[in-house]
């Protein structure tokens, strides 16, 4: 994963709410066994129709509940393959959101006024390290977990992290607390 | 001080801070075949085959298809068969085409009895939830999770805050989970549990059947929520019993399956409380699981929804899309296709309880009609029952298990402008066809639909 740090460049705008992962990426491209690819086919129906246009700029601002629905990784996929760093917008769907930290496109949850601000303003500068997305409008603060905070900025793969702390597992398989559990090996 | 289920799984399950524990992972052909690329460049084992399970069913075609070579659409051909060498590879049990355990993954986990309360389930899809009705913790994860559960049997976890909805009462006449778990949606919107693990609990719930139960903690997502939950019983119990994954002292196992229900004066982030007697059967009239309405009410006006969770732009741009005017009395929206099926409503009973209403009777009209079992096991069931003639009779297609028309990546889709009244559990624009419009509905809507061409409201239908 690439480090994030400072995200600048201009907004790209799309005004709706509840935005679904199966408008961000329809189901007929989920069919690849590749991660990569996947930008030419974002938001496919509603750009094929001319219903939104869409500048793959550093940054996307979005409405309320951005990636609810499917579990798909392929949703951040295709938006950062598209072009976009962070997305910006009032509240995320939890899964969506964690699939972007996987990847490293920055998830901003900015109130909707700020929201609103940044629009207009159509140029920013994202900070990770200090929280903050500075534009014409103002300086607006955002909140990450540290230790989120902490693998985006230094690119680090959560597989690497858990490895390091694989004593850990090990003592928790051999404690007596992991449950025996089905085998799934013996059906 | 008393505990929530919820902070015992987690209790139980943390191997660090933040890091927990897996019991159980099940895989499908979608989200898996870049975890396992990514297992393979850096050369990492999967960590716990023996407690992780694959099998096809996004893609697969429902024709009868009897092997993966054999898929005609060349990219499905292509998923399936990296599933089957991926798992292969990596020694992970699998049922794919041909398998009589294949089927849609959160129908077999419970089916095979190796979903069972108190443990952590994950798998890479939203509806992971499902499991939660066992009184599991169990999660929808992405792709990079899903890797990282394969190498490290753990997963990375922020710790969720807890909702409670207690229903009182008891579900009137006609009126099923299906129809609390819209209603329940319908009232908190598409976000309305987000960062959330629901419980579900009083006596409409402990009053249903683990179907019924499966039903509403599968749709939790549908309300943003990260999982559902339903405390275990004597009807999990005995669902459980004797099923190939059972544990082998099942009664010790019951012993401390018993500990896991929530202390009484445990306390929730959030507690929310629904008397289930005055839920009605449910339509929705959106493009999401939350734009829903009773049966006996009218497609709403948007200008009218500005205090609910639903915002009013969204329901005018959702209305255009549904091709539908704010008045219209929803038992007057004439459909052309009926979809019986998905891992909302797929298991037998559902199946039952469809098969009901159609016996004797005829698909209305130039309507076409389609029942999926969940699994190839509800399958045979169904048929050694005879619902399968029930079905053939009436003018349905009975086909073979599999995800099928809920997200209509194979080849069963709704044509542009086709409106369907699906047992699924999402309406998104597109999501079973391009341009096909879909309400939601029980399995008993769905059937009394298919015999009228329209929705009819099943509690005065007969």
């Amino acid at each position: 994963m690439r480090p994030v740090e400072v995200i600048r460049g201009k907004v790209s705008v799309l005004d709706r709410a509840d935005v679904d992962t199966d408008q961000i990426i329809p189901k007929q491209f989920l069919k690849r066994v590749e991660r990569t690819g996947f930008g030419e086919f974002l938001f496919y129906d509603w750009i094929r129709s001319g219903e939104i246009e869409l500048e793959p700029n550093p940054i996307l601002l979005t409405g309320r509940n951005f990636g609810c629905g499917s579990s798909r990784e392929h949703a951040p996929w295709a938006l950062q393959d598209f072009g976009f760093e962070a997305i910006v917008a009032p509240s995320f769907a939890d899964i969506f959101y964690g699939n972007c930290t996987k990847i490293g496109l920055l998830p901003v949850v900015l109130d909707e006024q700020h929201c609103r601000l940044l629009a207009e303003a159509g140029e920013a500068r994202i900070d990770l390290d200090d929280g903050t997305v500075d534009c014409a409008a103002g300086v607006f603060p955002f909140e990450l977990e540290t230790d989120l905070k902490h693998r985006l900025i230094n690119g680090l793969d959560d597989i690497g992290i858990t490895l390091q702390n694989a004593g850990a597992i090990d003592a928790y398989e051999s404690s007596g607390r992991a449950a025996a559990g089905p085998v799934t090996t013996a059906l | 001080m008393p505990r929530t289920m919820f902070d015992k799984i987690w209790a139980a399950h943390e191997v660090s801070e933040g890091l927990i524990y897996v019991d159980l992972h099940l895989v499908h052909e979608v989200t898996s075949p870049q975890a396992f690329d990514g297992l393979r460049l850096a050369d990492r084992p999967v960590r716990r085959p023996e407690k992780t399970i694959a099998t096809a069913d996004h893609n697969v075609p429902t024709d009868g298809t009897p092997a993966a070579r054999l898929i005609a659409d060349q990219l499905s051909r292509v998923q399936v068969e990296t599933l089957e060498r991926n798992c292969e590879e990596f020694g992970i049990p699998l049922y794919s085409l041909g398998s009589e355990r294949r089927g849609i993954v959160h129908v077999i986990g419970p089916e095979l009895g190796i979903t069972q309360p108190g443990m952590t389930i994950v798998c890479g899809d939203s509806h992971t939830s499902t499991h939660g009705a066992f009184g599991s913790l169990a999660f929808g994860i992405g792709t990079s999770e899903v890797e990282h559960e394969l190498a490290t049997q753990c997963m990375v976890q922020k710790r969720a805050q807890t909702m409670r909805i207690d229903y009182e009462g008891s579900l009137g006449h006609g009126v099923t989970p299906k129809d609390l778990i819209l209603a329940t949606i319908g009232r908190l919107g598409t976000g309305g549990m987000v960062g959330h693990a629901v419980e579900y609990a009083g006596p409409a719930i402990e009053a249903l059947s683990m179907p019924g139960r499966m039903t509403i903690c599968n749709m939790t997502i549908e309300g943003g929520g990260r999982a559902g939950m339903i405390a275990p019983d004597e009807t999990t119990f005995e669902w459980i019993r004797g099923r190939p994954g059972a544990p082998e002292d099942f009664d010790r196992a019951v012993e401390g399956w018993r500990s896991l229900p929530t202390e009484p004066g445990a306390g929730f982030d959030a507690e929310i409380e629904v008397d289930a007697s005055s839920l009605s059967p449910m339509v929705t009239w959106g493009t999401n699981p939350g734009m829903v309405v009773e049966v006996t009410d009218a497609v709403p006006d948007p200008e009218s929804l500005e205090d609910g969770p639903v915002n009013p732009e969204t329901a005018k741009r959702a209305l255009a899309y549904m091709d539908l005017r704010p008045g219209t009395p929803i038992t007057e929206i004439p459909l052309d296709r009926i979809f019986i099926g998905s891992c909302t409503n797929s298991r037998v009973e559902d199946l039952r309880e469809a098969a009901e209403i159609v016996e004797g009777r005829k698909v209305a009209g130039t309507l076409r009609a389609m029942v999926v079992p969940g699994s190839q096991q509800v399958k045979a069931e169904a048929e050694a029952e005879g619902l399968d003639e029930v079905f053939r009779s009436a003018g349905f297609e009975w086909r073979e298990a599999g995800c099928s028309m809920c997200l209509g990546m194979n080849p069963d889709t709704l044509s542009e402008g086709e409106r369907c009244a699906s047992t699924s559990n999402r309406n998104f624009e597109g999501r079973q066809g391009r341009g096909g419009r879909t309400h939601l509905v029980s399995p008993r809507m769905a059937a009394a639909a298919a015999v009228e061409g329209h929705f009819v409201d099943i509690r005065d239908w007969s």
